[in-house]
């Protein structure tokens, strides 16, 4: 395999991802605003890391409805949705001939779709109708991966890409809200808000889950276990890193070879597995969170460099 | 109708718009009869996609329906809510104090405030559930309290339903519903938060098991899925992250009460249970029901589980128990009223039933048990042969029967055909008992959708609306 084409399928798994992680953000940020009234352009803006691109770009002085157009629509913006899914497709493109018809076509349609959503007029553009379509068939596109890829290295790098980007996007958004909950790092200041970290959880739509495990009350330290500790929550970081561990094993054992990449994947893997919660707020959620996103970032550089695929 | 009805929206002074509709009464205005017919149209197919269906017992061809619902929302003013709140508190206090007597000392009997044949020969009296110590002192854990509202200021508990009230699923939903397809609508209010329901109410079940296990294990017990309300009870074991039991999930080992699972039996502290008392337990009640468990009325009084709501709430909640709640409020809290009963005629008093015949075209009469809105007569809406048909009824068995005066029950704006006209709403508001009280605000309002109707239940053509309490700041006074 080429590695212009591990390098497609990697970003196609970003892409993808990303844009299915911004469309449930965002619906759990617009439920929020709806129940509080709280000014929640800000805190968005700052999970994409780009208030003062928000700020720069929007006359309209930060109001939540212009944040989302900049997110959803916003074909100057590479991270918005509709910039992600047309990248994720182009990556697609390319690589025809190594991704089955089923993963294609279902990708291709949500191309179409969103290209045709865009055309019409934005006044009567269904926003909410979008973001659901978005979330509904990105589901549909990895589990057309799922089902119909051949489990070979272009798999892996798939695997690769939707994994890390995913462990990353959880890892942003429970830095950012907690710090906009709990400015002071203390899990314990007062009594949590429970519709405020319900919203958290929504980000990775992970409620319920939260009920079936803990069985107890919304629990700040307990939502920032679930997210980044359980091994069993699908959105967890830990759980990302560890199929981006086991991504690397694979393409390891076809290769035959180990780099500076492994030895990364393998390190931040264990980390997860083996921090405790109690210790990781001894230390400050947010350097713990920053040192994990930091090395997140340092392992997509590796990857590039070992595979050939800058 | 005897009298216009008072209208939440347009009844404000001199025809005014009220205060706290105001930007419904605008978005009503602004927003396009397609938009709106689209809205509803989106709606529907919300509801069938997460599968909000209720009943339909035997249709043929496997149809599930959903209530209709409202998208105007029925709102409800901060200092409207603050006096409901203060008058379902204190009225379930009082619910909760006779349970506790009348399966008890039954001391409201010795001091004549309720004839001790009240009780006694309910059909709903449990003779198993006396002297039991329930934890807290709380039977009616879970109560919805029907109100409805005649005027400005004026509010009439219409029926108390402790025993297995249903209908908060259709609370939580509606909102899920409004805050996805009318975002607009929210833009301008502050809209209280129900969302929590779920939270509160796993607490309050867990605060009353008898064992001190600091996180006792509680089951939803449902009849099964063929129950009309099964909707209801997956949604809250899910919204809870409880499990969900059947009877046979279920079984009792030397009086304690176990759930099998792969791992094993594993213990169960609180059941929340939707099943009626009647079914239980095949041992001590009804021998041939298959929904309960058999010995669990067992472990209770051994107090190694709690059933919630308790047994024998029915003689607190029958219509002709209800003639006395302003009395328990008296003698248990020694406080007046703050929600007042409507006038009540007992048709197996001399007077009452005397007057109650001669007046049947004015009133409403209802069965002493009935639910769901069948049984019952409203005299202005039915034709001669009606009348006389049901007054057969009383005459044979009058102690069967209570009348109320027709109430005008106030009205919201609600879309009907292509258009938006009054329709009557009550409210349903759910109180839950722990070791805490609380109500999350509002409640299920539920509108008759059919013009002039009086009957507001879903069996009966009813629908639902959201229920909007504003928070303080926004939206006060009339």
């Amino acid at each position: 395999m080429l590695s212009s084409t591990a390098k497609n399928l990697y970003w196609m798994g970003r892409y993808l991802q990303r844009a299915k992680s911004t469309a449930r953000l965002i619906e759990a940020t617009q439920r929020m605003a709806l129940q509080s009234r709280g000014e929640e352009a800000a805190g968005v803006a700052a999970i994409f890391g780009m208030e003062d691109e928000f700020r720069q770009t929007q006359q309209q002085g930060g109001r939540l409805a212009s944040l989302i157009d900049f997110l959803v629509l916003d074909e100057s913006n590479p991270s918005s949705i509709v910039s992600s899914i047309g990248a994720a497709r182009s990556n697609a493109r390319e690589e025809r001939n190594n991704v089955t018809v089923d993963v294609w076509e279902s990708l291709n349609g949500l191309w179409l779709e969103l290209s045709t959503r865009l055309r019409s007029d934005r006044a009567m553009l269904d926003r909410g109708a979008l973001i659901e379509s978005v979330k509904k068939q990105a589901v549909m596109i990895f589990g057309a991966a799922q089902v119909t890829l051949l489990r070979d290295e272009a798999y892996n790098f798939l695997q690769l890409g939707a994994f890390l980007e995913r462990g990353d996007n959880t890892a942003r958004i429970l830095d950012v809200k907690f710090h906009l909950l709990r400015p002071d790092g203390n899990p314990h200041t007062d009594k949590p808000d429970y519709f405020a970290w319900s919203e958290v959880l929504a980000c990775i739509g992970a409620v319920r889950t939260y009920r079936r495990i803990y069985r107890s009350a919304l629990d700040p330290v307990k939502v920032a276990e679930l997210m980044m500790l359980r091994r069993d929550v699908p959105r967890s970081v830990h759980h990302c890193l560890w199929m981006v561990d086991l991504s690397m094993r694979e393409l390891a054992d076809t290769y035959g070879t180990k780099g500076e990449a492994d030895r990364l994947a393998g390190e931040l893997h264990a980390r997860m597995r083996y921090a405790r919660v109690d210790q990781i707020f001894e230390m400050g959620l947010a350097k713990f969170l920053g040192g994990v996103r930091d090395d997140i970032a340092t392992l997509s550089d590796e990857i590039g460099r070992q595979f050939l695929l800058d | 109708m005897a009298a216009k009805a008072f209208d939440e929206m347009n009844s404000g002074q001199t025809g005014s718009v009220r205060a706290p509709y105001r930007s419904v009464a605008a978005w009503l205005a602004r927003t396009s009869p397609e938009r709106v017919a689209a809205t509803r149209h989106e709606v529907d197919l919300f509801y069938r996609r997460h599968g909000i269906t209720f009943g339909a017992y035997g249709a043929a061809d496997g149809h599930e329906a959903t209530i209709p619902f409202d998208i105007i929302p029925r709102v409800i003013a901060w200092d409207e809510w603050q006096y409901l709140h203060k008058g379902l508190v204190q009225r379930v206090k009082a619910l909760n104090a006779f349970l506790v007597d009348a399966y008890g000392a039954r001391e409201i009997c010795r001091a004549g405030v309720i004839p001790e044949t009240q009780l006694l020969m309910n059909a709903e009296f449990v003779p198993m559930a006396q002297g039991l110590a329930l934890p807290g002192g709380v039977h009616a854990h879970i109560a919805g309290i029907d109100l409805v509202r005649v005027g400005e200021k004026d509010f009439y508990v219409l029926e108390d339903n402790v025993r297995t009230p249903s209908g908060v699923s259709y609370v939580l939903e509606n909102r899920e519903v409004m805050m996805r397809l009318a975002p607009e609508l929210f833009s301008a209010l502050q809209v209280l938060p129900v969302a929590d329901y779920s939270e509160e109410l796993l607490s309050t079940l867990r605060s009353v098991s008898f064992s001190d296990d600091a996180e006792p294990t509680v089951v939803l017990l449902t009849p099964g899925h063929f129950n009309s309300a099964y909707f209801e009870h997956a949604f809250l074991a899910d919204e809870m992250g409880i499990d969900l039991c059947e009877g046979s999930d279920l079984f009792v080992d030397e009086g304690r009460v176990y759930m099998r699972t792969p791992r094993g039996p594993q213990r169960v502290d609180v059941i929340y249970r939707r099943v009626d008392d009647a079914f239980l337990d095949p041992l001590a009640m009804r021998p041939d029901s298959f929904l309960g468990v058999a010995g669990l009325l067992g472990a209770l009084r051994a107090g190694r589980v709690n059933i919630v709501n308790a047994l024998g709430n029915g003689v607190a909640d029958d219509k002709s128990t209800y003639t006395y709640v302003p009395e328990m409020v008296r003698f248990y809290l020694g406080e007046e009223p703050i929600l007042q009963n409507v006038p009540t005629w007992r048709c197996d008093r001399a007077d009452d039933y005397k007057y109650v015949l001669e007046h049947l075209a004015e009133l409403v009469v209802k069965e002493i048990h009935g639910s769901g809105g069948k049984g019952m007569l409203v005299g202005p809406t039915s034709s001669k042969a009606e009348i006389e048909a049901f007054a057969a009824f009383i005459r044979a068995r009058p102690d069967n029967y209570i009348a109320q005066p027709t109430l005008a029950l106030s009205t919201c704006p609600t879309f009907v055909g292509q258009g938006v006209a009054p329709r009557h709403v009550d409210l349903r508001p759910f109180v839950l008992s722990g070791r805490k009280v609380t109500i999350i605000p509002g409640g299920l309002t539920r509108v008759a959708l059919k013009e002039g109707s009086l009957v507001v239940n879903s069996s009966q053509g009813g629908g639902t609306k959201d229920t909007w309490v504003l928070a303080p700041e926004a939206g006060s006074g009339g």
